[in-house]
């Protein structure tokens, strides 16, 4: 039996330490809003915070988990970023599909606890992880700067 | 299609006693049957069925904003909910084709209009006045003595009354739109923002387990043995059988591994040893079929198009350009990889699916199982993406035969490796193009021998190659060639099929002519239309001079001095029923790697912008999904695909994402479809942006930087 932290509650899980965080929180918590994309760290789709960081949930076993803290989607509200975000994802009608978002949402929030006014750059860095098959980047980026009370206008050169 | 059928529609009572309007789409021979888009409950609260699946084009929103237009419902009473699948009752039921707007723009008005009737029916009924003097505004029947209802104490009465025939409603005059033309949320956004479970993969059943199913990398191969024991004993897993395949499109040979979790099964693959018979794949080869390819050019083809002379044309043509162009294939990759969920009882099977043809995959699940396809009922579940990837059922067989065998509730999940390895790829091609110019630099002759590929000898899936329909309409002498060369790899309808390879291929050649005819390669195109403008073809020559001159004008074509690496390219391209023109700005750096700065697009979809926040997303979404193509490819070995997984397939990211501005030029034709038009011109405006960067010509993709060093180092 492991013992976790999600979203302040502590939570047990009876599988092996090597399960991935990704599926003890989708298949054994119910928790299904962190999302399967790849498996291998390479689309950001199971972003979740553990003790604040961005982290992918597909590629962290649950044995290395002990006293941690662990945030999802479903807690990120509870953040003052996470309802910034969600407020400015929903202002500009940010999801196509929607399918990536709950991964850029916790990116963008790990982003904007530690950058509180991101510029371009720093947003291309912290979200380069985050794939968005439907490319809703224009919009990410604008609700990330709306989030963080800044001018939404991209202004890399062009 | 949408002419042979009528609507037929019938009010009833809805549960509480609203009102509860069913529209059936009935068939030319007149199969019948009803079903519910609308109900109004006595609060007044208003539930709009969505009758297509949803797979992030905004349907789900889209749809019911049609009718709730001509309802004149208060849209922030309207609920909405996704509709059972079932084309008896809904008409055709598909998200494909960017045929959605262009298939419900006039049936759904009219179901929102009919529902309209009744409440004033049943308003005038109460008032003993005349039908003609109400009018209504936001969920309310207005007497022109000022006395108003409320939709929801209208409901009850109004379901008693026979509603009036379809094509007899009168629609709103367009200026009186109230919410056609204005921006709506996605629906389903806030849901989405809290990560609340409503994707096809978050499903979920009492008793459900969890499935896997392995099957062979090389397409077609059959399985000859394999041990199950070790994975039997595996954690969690609670059975692994394996299942002979039925359908090229559906079941094929393989093991499914159940477990109490998902992670258990992927886990327990490891365990299993499987021995396929692949030398089906032995032949294909991406080195091979390039080096087929350029053989076949070389012969004749068979014609597909001609007119004119060809080559005599190209014979007394002043100047000659001529090319070859190699498109790879492609994976659709959506970000929600495959998965199905099922339940197979003896009363019948239920599926949930993120699926594109939910009705479809009823027929493959009967055929496959060997029950009638009436007792297979598929839910349609949000869709993580589709790109055309889930026209196809697979998964849907494979889970329905999973659960057949399980007897219990099952959910199989694809892992992303199966996803690519068992793909249905974007096509490849190979093009050889000719062309002539005369001493003036007029086009005189468009020649295009095409290499596709077959399926038992049929141009297979995806693969047609008489999409492009610019160049015979202007060119007096043209010719389409086609040769096939035989594949056993699956292929498959990607967003803007056909055309996201041949608008490449044709309007990077375009701007060659244009480049050797010494001529600007909008002013050029520009020619072309002009001199073409009243021809009545499927292709409207001046929709599309007014996206491109909108187009040159907003990208100040023409006049701007870019830095050195930096340049403008254009294309144009006409698809799906919708007219994009393009400008991308590209800056190539000293060591070759290559960004799309900015794209300016104008588009024409006719008439009205449904909804205009879901239109950009659209056309921004289309323009960065080009352009991510362009660097991406799938090669395969002995049948078998070489790359697995993201780090292997580049896509657009956000530090490449370009800006994009897009502009909408309206026109008096009826609107039409926004899911696929605006990408295939973005990817040779880039490619034709690049040469004007650096004066290397793109032939190729992917692009790769190293190409674009060499020759950059060699010219200087
Ligand atoms: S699923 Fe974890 S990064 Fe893709
Ligand atoms: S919205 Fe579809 S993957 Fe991002």
């Amino acid at each position: 039996m492991i013992t976790l932290t999600v979203n302040g509650k502590r939570r047990e899980v009876n599988a092996p330490e090597e399960m991935p965080l990704l599926w003890a929180l989708r298949d054994e918590l119910d928790l299904k809003g962190t999302k399967f994309g790849c498996g291998v760290a390479q689309c950001g789709a199971c972003t979740v915070h553990i003790d604040g960081e961005a982290t992918r949930a597909c590629v962290t076993p649950i044995g290395s988990l002990d006293g941690a803290k662990i945030t999802t989607i479903e807690g990120i509200g509870e953040t003052r970023e996470g309802q910034a975000l969600q407020a400015a994802w929903l202002e500009l009608d940010v999801m196509q599909c929607g399918y990536c978002q709950a991964g850029q949402i916790m990116t963008a929030a790990a982003l904007l606890a530690k950058t509180p006014k991101p510029d371009d750059t720093a947003i291309d860095d912290a979200m380069e992880g985050n794939l968005c098959r439907c490319a809703t980047y224009k919009r990410i980026r604008a609700a990330i700067k709306s989030a963080s009370g800044q001018p939404v206008d991209d202004l890399r050169s062009a | 299609m949408e002419t042979t059928r009528r609507l037929f529609l019938q009010a009833g009572a809805g549960i509480g006693g609203g009102l509860m309007l069913g529209f059936g789409f009935a068939r030319a021979e007149g199969a019948q049957a009803l079903t519910d888009y609308v109900s109004i409950a006595p609060d007044g609260r208003i539930t709009i069925m969505a009758k297509n699946p949803e797979i992030g084009q905004g349907a789900k929103t889209m749809l019911p904003i049609l009718i709730a237009e001509e309802l004149d419902a208060d849209w922030t009473k309207v609920r909405i909910a996704t509709a059972p699948s079932d084309e008896a009752r809904y008409g055709a039921q598909f998200a494909g084709g960017s045929m959605t707007t262009t298939m419900n723009w006039e049936p759904m008005r009219q179901v929102g209009a009919a529902a309209r009737w009744l409440l004033i029916e049943a308003a005038a009924r109460k008032l003993s006045a005349s039908h003609d003097a109400f009018t209504t505004a936001k969920g309310q029947v207005v007497h022109e003595s000022g006395k108003t209802f409320a939709y929801g104490e209208l409901a009850a009465d109004a379901a008693k009354l026979t509603p009036p025939a379809a094509d007899s409603l009168k629609l709103k005059d367009p200026k009186d739109f109230k919410l056609i033309g204005q921006s709506q949320n996605g629906y389903d956004s806030p849901k989405i923002v809290r990560g609340e479970p409503i994707f096809g993969i978050d499903m979920t059943l009492p008793g459900m387990v969890y499935a896997v199913y392995v099957k062979s990398p090389v397409y077609g191969a059959r399985l000859q043995a394999c041990d199950l024991t070790a994975a039997k004993a595996m954690p969690g897993v609670t059975d692994v059988f394996i299942l002979k395949g039925t359908d090229w499109h559906g079941l094929q040979d393989g093991i499914a591994i159940l477990a109490k979790s998902w992670w258990y099964a992927q886990n327990a693959r490891t365990a299993l040893e499987p021995v396929w018979d692949d030398a089906v794949g032995a032949p294909h080869d991406s080195a091979v079929y390039l080096e087929k390819a350029k053989a076949l050019v070389k012969g004749t083809g068979e014609v597909k198009q001609q007119s004119g002379d060809i080559d005599a044309a190209l014979k007394s043509a002043a100047k000659m350009v001529d090319a070859f162009y190699d498109v790879p294939f492609l994976a659709h990759v959506p970000m929600e990889p495959q998965n199905c969920t099922a339940r197979v009882t003896a009363s019948g099977v239920e599926i949930w699916a993120p699926t594109q043809v939910p009705n479809d995959g009823k027929a493959l699940v009967g055929k496959t199982l060997g029950v009638p396809p009436e007792t297979v009922n598929v839910h349609m579940r949000r869709a993580g993406g589709g790109f055309g990837r889930r026209l196809e059922n697979d998964y849907m067989a494979e889970v329905a035969a999973i659960a057949q065998k399980a007897g219990k509730p099952v959910k199989l999940v694809w892992s992303r490796e199966d996803d690519v390895a068992h793909d249905f790829f974007r096509p490849g091609c190979y093009h050889n193009l000719r062309a002539g110019v005369d001493a003036a630099g007029k086009l005189t002759a468009y020649a295009c021998h095409s290499v596709t590929f077959s399926r038992d000898g049929q141009v297979a899936q995806g693969a047609g190659i008489d999409g492009n329909a610019f160049a015979p309409l202007v060119t007096p002498n043209f010719r389409l060639e086609q040769s096939l060369i035989e594949t056993t790899i699956p292929t498959g309808y990607l967003r803007a099929p056909s055309s996201n390879a041949l608008a490449f291929v044709h309007e990077s050649f375009w701007d060659e002519i244009a480049h050797a005819a010494g001529q600007d390669p909008v002013a050029f195109r520009l020619a072309q239309l002009d001199a073409h403008l009243n021809d009545k073809a499927n292709y409207n020559p001046a929709r599309m001079r007014a996206v491109l001159q909108t187009v040159a004008k907003r990208s100040n074509w023409g006049k701007t001095k870019l830095p050195k690496g930096e340049g403008l390219g254009v294309a144009t391209y006409f698809s799906h029923r919708g007219y994009f023109a393009e400008v991308a700005q590209v800056r190539v750096a000293d060591d070759g790697q290559w960004r799309v700065l900015k794209v300016w697009a104008v588009g024409d979809v006719g008439s009205h912008i449904i909804n205009p926040t879901g239109a950009l997303n659209q056309v921004e979404g289309s323009v960065m999904d080009g352009i991510g193509s362009m660097e991406a490819e799938i090669t395969f070995e002995k049948g078998r695909a070489v790359q697995s997984n993201f780090h292997e397939i580049p896509m657009m990211r956000m530090p490449k994402a370009p800006q994009v501005d897009v502009h909408f030029v309206t026109s008096d034709f009826p609107p039409t479809g926004l899911g696929e038009p605006a990408l295939p011109p973005v990817i040779p405006a880039v490619a034709n942006a690049i040469f004007a960067a650096t004066g290397i010509r793109i032939r190729k993709l992917p692009i790769l930087p190293e190409t674009l060093i060499t020759k950059q180092m060699a010219s200087a």
